[in-house]
């Protein structure tokens, strides 16, 4: 069993590899390797140089973003620290045409789209086990914080939150089929992040102390218009952002807006209207190009419409059931009803109010630590 | 101890250890246009002059004199492996120095008011790179086109010919295809208008006859690495008369022509490379070529729609450039590495880039085959049993990587005669 770690050059993958690398020495010492590394290039962070402060004419320095040149390097490093063969596979224009045009497309339509989770199903789980297949190995590792089990009785793989609660990431995981489950192991599932740096430090990886990375892969500082000024103005597109009103929940026009591409459900800061108290983004209004803002009190809201659901445990139209259903990554689960409909869409409805749910995210859900499924926020309701 | 590139070394100092992996696993090497083992009589060749024959080449002393013995003797037999003189052997760090002398040295020496070069697309990028920033100098730049072949037509060098060309360069072997281009028609040319003639000849020396006076250049670039001498170290040929201008200051070294303590191991390690490759040359390009040919045939009886890139007859007689498709190459190449034999898909340094290779697009490659194919270039030291062994995995990698491609079952399906 040829196993493929996919490795980013930061501390998690390289300890999942050196994981790997200790629990599967080589059965035959002629035979094909067991463990390969392997980092996907998915962004080449020096194609829209406007957004690495280049000047003209100089090159422009890969910045500290996740891929950059300096994270190959790095995880080129660990692989040959741990002995493993390693390789870069280039799958840029699959990352582009699966993850940033629709990545794009939402943010024109006034949704602020979180591509993480787009990309770990089509790429990092769809691709890179295709890729992992063609070259010899039948199962795929990553450094998720989350874990995969094969239920005895029904056969199925179940997929839980990793057991850092503070680390989790099954909340991006939600796509994952069953045919991707049955290949994918986590090695960092029963860690902690303590514990995970601890393990680099006590083998001596080369990147034992290097920061994690927080932001989106290829926006290096986070700026997503920035980001998506630089890439259409490259096909000769500009982001068509009329300026138009902002208004209260009840329609009183209390300003201008720039254009709908410059706000996100929740912002308070950057709205340029004075008042006694402040006030929030509620909702993007595409159809009128209106800001709809409002008191902290009208972000709360219960009942949202979720759509392209994937259920990890099965589920029927007109099933119902009780879950805690995250709709950020950095969100505490919260309890709700989830009601599945047709064409794989639910209504979510929570026990209490949550703050800012924004079309866009998703939205997960778990029954204890499992996550049996999850899609994409497509509106609010009240 | 700390790297500048990766943040996040442990603070205390880290040991590599000894590489984990089946270092007994069968393994064939058919990258030699890569670059190439040296030969253990090069390598011998070398010892004395790291721990016994120091000296600098420029020192007066014995240690000197030795050093600088080592280096002309080595120059000798460079210069017999191209018929040219062993003052107009320069040694240099390697062919894209060359290169790089060559074309910055003819147009910065011209002291016309508007300067032009001729090349081809199919150049190294050590050319190409170098070509285009002499553009970006003001230079005008006329990169002539290839056929399907991979070999530029004499008459279209000259029909590019204006009157302020300084200089063509044009690579004597392509090094993704292996092909051989008309460099003495070319070289007629250039002497009849009177234009400098450069050639990158780094796939080229100690593979077939390589004879700077029959060639008719006045420059010539060439690589120890690819002859199974030592990396860091190559040379220029410079004709007689040739003005350049200087890439370098420094020195006095190489008769002003290039400054910088000479590498003398690296030296001496080109010298015994060339004096090897002369002594066998002929018998060398007949095993040599018989294996590539069995290798090729092997492959194009084995597997279905495999094509090979490229004129058949007019390349060097180590190299095979095979496209398969509904493949990609960098899975192929992953795949085959896996099981044993290095093969690559077409210049080793375009680094993680997926872009095909310009030469086949050049040469008309659709985008798909362009990416789909594979080097296979074989050296000195590559074996017949390695050959089958390679006939022997190659087959079913293949099959391997179809078999997972939407598009192979898609028209597979629908190849099948009617009634299958």
């Amino acid at each position: 069993m040829t196993i493929a770690i996919a490795m980013s050059g930061g501390v998690d993958s390289s300890v999942a590899a050196a994981l790997l690398a200790e629990n599967n020495p080589p059965a035959d010492p002629n035979g094909p390797p067991d463990v390969v590394g392997m980092t996907m290039q998915l962004w080449n962070q020096r194609r829209l140089p406007a957004l690495l402060g280049a000047e003209e004419g100089e090159p422009a320095r890969a910045s500290g973003r996740c891929c950059s040149l300096d994270d190959v390097y790095d995880a080129r490093r660990v692989a040959g620290f741990l002995g493993l063969p390693y390789y870069v596979v280039n799958l840029e224009d699959r990352f582009e045409q699966g993850v940033v045009r629709p990545f794009v497309e939402s943010y024109l339509a006034g949704e602020t789209p979180i591509p993480c989770s787009l990309c770990n199903t089509e790429i990092k789980f769809a691709e890179f086990i295709d890729t992992a297949r063609k070259v010899g190995a039948d199962t795929i590792a990553t450094g998720h914080y989350a874990r995969v089990e094969k239920d005895p009785d029904s056969g199925r793989y179940r997929l839980f939150a990793g057991r850092d609660a503070s680390k989790d990431q099954s909340y991006f995981l939600f796509g994952l089929k069953q045919e991707q489950l049955a290949r994918t192991l986590f090695p960092l599932g029963e860690l902690t992040k303590d514990e995970v740096r601890a393990m680099a430090r006590d083998r001596n990886l080369p990147v034992a102390a290097k920061p994690d990375s927080q932001e989106i892969c290829f926006v290096p500082t986070g700026n997503y218009r920035r980001f998506i000024d630089a890439y259409l103005s490259e096909q000769g597109r500009k982001i068509e952002d009329a300026a138009g009103d902002m208004v209260t929940t009840d329609g009183r026009v209390l300003g201008r807006h720039e254009g709908l591409g410059s706000y996100t459900v929740g912002q308070r800061k950057g709205l340029g209207i004075a008042t006694g108290s402040p006030l929030y983004v509620i909702g993007l209004d595409r159809a009128h190009n209106r800001v709809v803002v409002g008191a902290d009190e009208e972000l709360l809201k219960s009942r949202l419409l979720v759509r392209e659901i994937n259920w990890i445990r099965p589920a029927r139209e007109g099933d119902s059931f009780e879950a805690r259903v995250k709709i950020r990554n950095k969100h505490f689960p919260a309890a709700a009803r989830v009601e599945a409909r047709a064409d794989g869409e639910a209504l979510v409805e929570f026990a209490s109010p949550q703050r800012a749910i924004t079309p866009g995210q998703a939205a997960v859900f778990y029954d204890g630590d499992e996550m049996v499924g999850g899609g994409w926020i497509s509106s609010v309701l009240d | 101890m700390t790297s500048p590139n990766a943040v996040g070394y442990p603070e205390e100092g880290w040991v590599l250890p000894a590489l984990r992996c089946n270092s007994t696993m069968r393994r064939v090497y058919l990258d030699n246009n890569a670059t190439t083992p040296v030969a253990p009589e090069v390598l011998e060749a070398m010892k004395p002059y790291f721990l016994d024959d120091y000296g600098n080449a420029s020192s007066i002393h014995w240690y000197g004199q030795r050093a600088r013995a080592a280096i002309e003797a080595s120059r000798e037999q460079l210069a017999r492996l191209l018929n040219s003189r062993s003052s107009e052997i320069v040694f240099t760090s390697g062919g894209t120095e060359s290169d790089n002398q060559s074309l910055f040295g003819i147009v910065g020496a011209s002291r016309a008011e508007t300067k032009h070069v001729i090349t081809t697309t199919i150049e190294h990028s050590a050319v190409l790179h170098t070509a285009k920033e002499l553009e970006k100098r003001g230079v005008r730049v006329t990169y002539v086109p290839v056929g399907s072949s991979g070999i530029v037509n004499p008459a279209d060098i000259e029909k590019a010919i204006a009157p302020d060309t300084v200089l063509i360069s044009v690579m004597h072997a392509n090094n993704e295809l292996g092909t051989l281009q008309p460099i003495e028609a070319i070289g007629r040319i250039a002497r009849e208008h009177d234009i400098y003639l450069h050639t990158d000849a780094v796939q080229s020396v100690g593979k077939i006859p390589v004879d700077v006076a029959s060639l008719g250049v006045d420059l010539l670039s060439l690589s120890a690495h690819k002859l199974h001498g030592p990396k860091g170290v190559g040379a220029l040929y410079i004709r007689k008369g040739t003005i350049l201008r200087p890439l370098m200051y420094g020195g006095h070294h190489e008769r002003d022509r290039r400054p910088g303590t000479e590498n003398v191991p690296g030296i001496v390690g080109l010298g015994k490379a060339a004096e090897l490759a002369s002594e066998c040359l002929a018998e060398e390009m007949e095993r040599v070529g018989a294996l590539r040919d069995r290798l090729e045939e092997g492959v194009l009886s084995s597997v279905p729609l495999a094509t090979v890139s490229g004129d058949k007859s007019k390349r060097l007689p180590t190299t095979s450039n095979i496209s398969f498709d509904y493949i990609e190459g960098e899975g192929f190449v992953i795949a085959m590495d896996l099981k044993g034999v290095a093969c690559s898909t077409g210049a080793a340094c375009s680094s993680g880039s997926i872009e095909p290779s310009h030469v086949l697009t050049a040469i008309g490659r659709k985008y798909e085959q362009a990416r789909s194919a594979i080097r296979f270039s074989l050296g000195h030291f590559t074996t017949p049993e390695e050959v089958d062994y390679t006939l022997e995995v190659l087959p079913r990698v293949v099959e391997q990587l179809r078999s997972l491609s939407p598009h192979y079952k898609k028209d597979a399906v629908s190849a099948q005669p009617a009634g299958a």
